[in-house]
């Protein structure tokens, strides 16, 4: 007979939580990892996309393009197996993790890319002018003046893309990391029971209701001015 | 020595000719006021003047120092970083929509420039904020953001903001274009007292009377040249040209 498993107590909730925190911890990590490289990365990829050399306008547009334009899951698998490839070389275990991470910076820099420069665009030509008249040297000009504007402007959407990149670590699972997701299946398969995935949900759900609630706190703090 | 000299300024956006051999000088304590039709090129001059816009040939110095020449064969130079550094110094420019930066508290927008460019420590800027603030009527909105201040208050603001830089010369593009008619009043007593002190000031505007009252000299722009010049009773008071006749006409009421 079937009995749902969340109902009755045949699945073993200790050992659930117990894998999937360790999976947790993984997922964490190329949630901050992949925030760390990617966000500041966007912002050099914006300056390629902004520049005055055309060409390295058009390869960072490329670049934008086809990072937006394809399956995350299929860039991860391709950064995996492409040293392996080139290099015709044994990829090491260890460049597993690596490659999610590259994979995940890589993509979320185009993402966060787009986000900046509209970000920057938003921000009026009568504010350089007036900095650069004050004598602002233009690197003063864009960290205090341009800059602040810019983050106050981008916060909404980063904080889009930061809840997404949280639902998006589970794709690691491609690459056989043992992220929640994996873990969660794996568990899944061991214990014939949905309840693993359940309780993966909620470790999700719960960490994006985090994420929401922080990131709101960061724009309220901006609210202290408006244009 | 004249604070500013024009001399045969040229502009051309994409081959259009917007200011067509224009020259003129600005001497210490002088008030300039330019008038003349919408789109007759003022905003562009005063943007060649102040490095916004790079001329197209002509030749642009303050004090004697080049910002901007063209020779014989056309070849044009411009100052060099440094030169430019020193002759931005010179000036302050008042925006028709402020440019304030929404960002800082209305003290930091006056404070932040003099203290970066290590003209004033932070507590000499701090000084010399007030004492403007005090001077603009708006004492106690040092702590206020520029979003919280009514238009006139921020355009006071944005005068002031140029001020602590203490210019030898300063542009305004229309300071009172962009506010509601009640709130030009403020702006413009702010001017005629900064007159008073012998501040040299050049002013785009379309306030007649104001013009008539603060100006030592009145140019009359329309497409690009400069059609009438002379003191606010030969220019406005009795005008020679017919251009100028007809766009005063306008102003009547
Ligand atoms: N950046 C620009 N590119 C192309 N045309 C311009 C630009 N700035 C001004 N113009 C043109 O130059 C002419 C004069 O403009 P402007 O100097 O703003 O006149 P005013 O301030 O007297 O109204 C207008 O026809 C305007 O369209
Ligand atoms: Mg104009």
């Amino acid at each position: 007979m079937f009995v749902p498993d969340l109902i009755c107590g045949a699945v073993d909730m200790t050992v659930i939580f117990t894998r999937l925190s360790g999976g947790f911890l993984k997922t964490l990590i190329i949630f901050f990892l992949t925030l760390i490289l990617s966000l500041p990365l966007g912002l050099l990829v914006t300056f390629g996309r902004m520049s005055k050399i055309k060409i390295l306008q058009y390869a960072v547009k490329f670049y934008i393009s086809v990072m937006r334009g394809t399956p995350l899951m299929l860039q991860l698998l391709i950064v995996f197996f492409a040293p392996s490839y080139i290099f015709n070389a044994k990829i090491p275990l260890e460049y597993r993790f690596w490659a999610v991470i590259i994979g995940f910076a890589l993509n979320y820099a185009a993402y966060f890319a787009e986000i900046y420069r509209s970000g920057i665009e938003n921000v009026p030509k009568g504010q350089y002018e007036a900095a650069m008249l004050l004598g602002f040297s233009k690197s003063q000009t864009f960290i205090k003046i341009i800059l602040p504007q810019v983050i106050k402007n981008v916060l909404p959407a980063i904080t889009n893309e930061v809840i997404t990149l949280v639902k998006d670590t589970s794709l690691a699972y491609v690459l056989a990391y043992t992220e929640m997701f994996k873990v969660a299946k794996e568990v899944s398969a061991a214990q014939s029971s949905i309840a693993p995935l359940m309780v993966a949900g909620l470790f999700y759900y719960v960490m994006n209701l985090l994420v929401a609630f922080v990131m709101g706190k960061a724009e309220k703090s901006m609210d202290y001015y408006t244009r | 020595m004249s604070l500013l000299e024009i001399k045969n300024l040229r502009k051309s956006f994409d081959n259009t000719g917007v200011i067509k051999d224009i020259s003129f000088e600005v001497n210490q304590s002088e008030v300039i006021a330019i008038i003349g039709p919408s789109g007759s090129g003022k905003s562009t001059l005063l943007r060649c003047a102040t490095t916004l816009e790079k001329p197209t040939s002509g030749e642009i110095s303050y004090l004697g120092k080049n910002l901007f020449s063209t020779d014989e064969n056309g070849k044009v130079h411009i100052a060099n970083k440094a030169e430019l550094k020193e002759i931005r110094s010179y000036f302050g420019l008042v925006f028709q929509n402020f440019n304030l930066f929404p960002h800082f508290s209305v003290l930091r927008n006056i404070t932040e420039a003099p203290v970066i460019s290590g003209l004033l420590s932070k507590q000499e800027a701090n000084n010399v904020a007030m004492d403007l603030l005090k001077k603009m009527g708006l004492e106690d909105k040092g702590d206020a953001y520029p979003c919280q201040l009514s238009g006139g208050q921020q355009q006071r603001v944005s005068i002031a903001r140029a001020l602590a830089l203490n210019p030898k010369i300063l542009f305004f593009d229309e300071p009172t274009s962009a506010l509601d008619p009640e709130l030009t009043g403020e702006i413009l007593k702010v001017i005629k007292s900064l007159a008073a002190e012998k501040m040299t000031m050049v002013i785009v505007t379309h306030e007649m009377s104001f013009a008539r009252d603060v100006a030592d000299r009145i140019i009359f722009m329309d497409g690009g040249v400069i059609v009438e010049e002379g003191t606010p009773d030969e220019v406005i008071n009795n005008p020679k040209n017919e251009r100028t006749k007809a766009f005063l006409s306008r102003f009547e009421n």
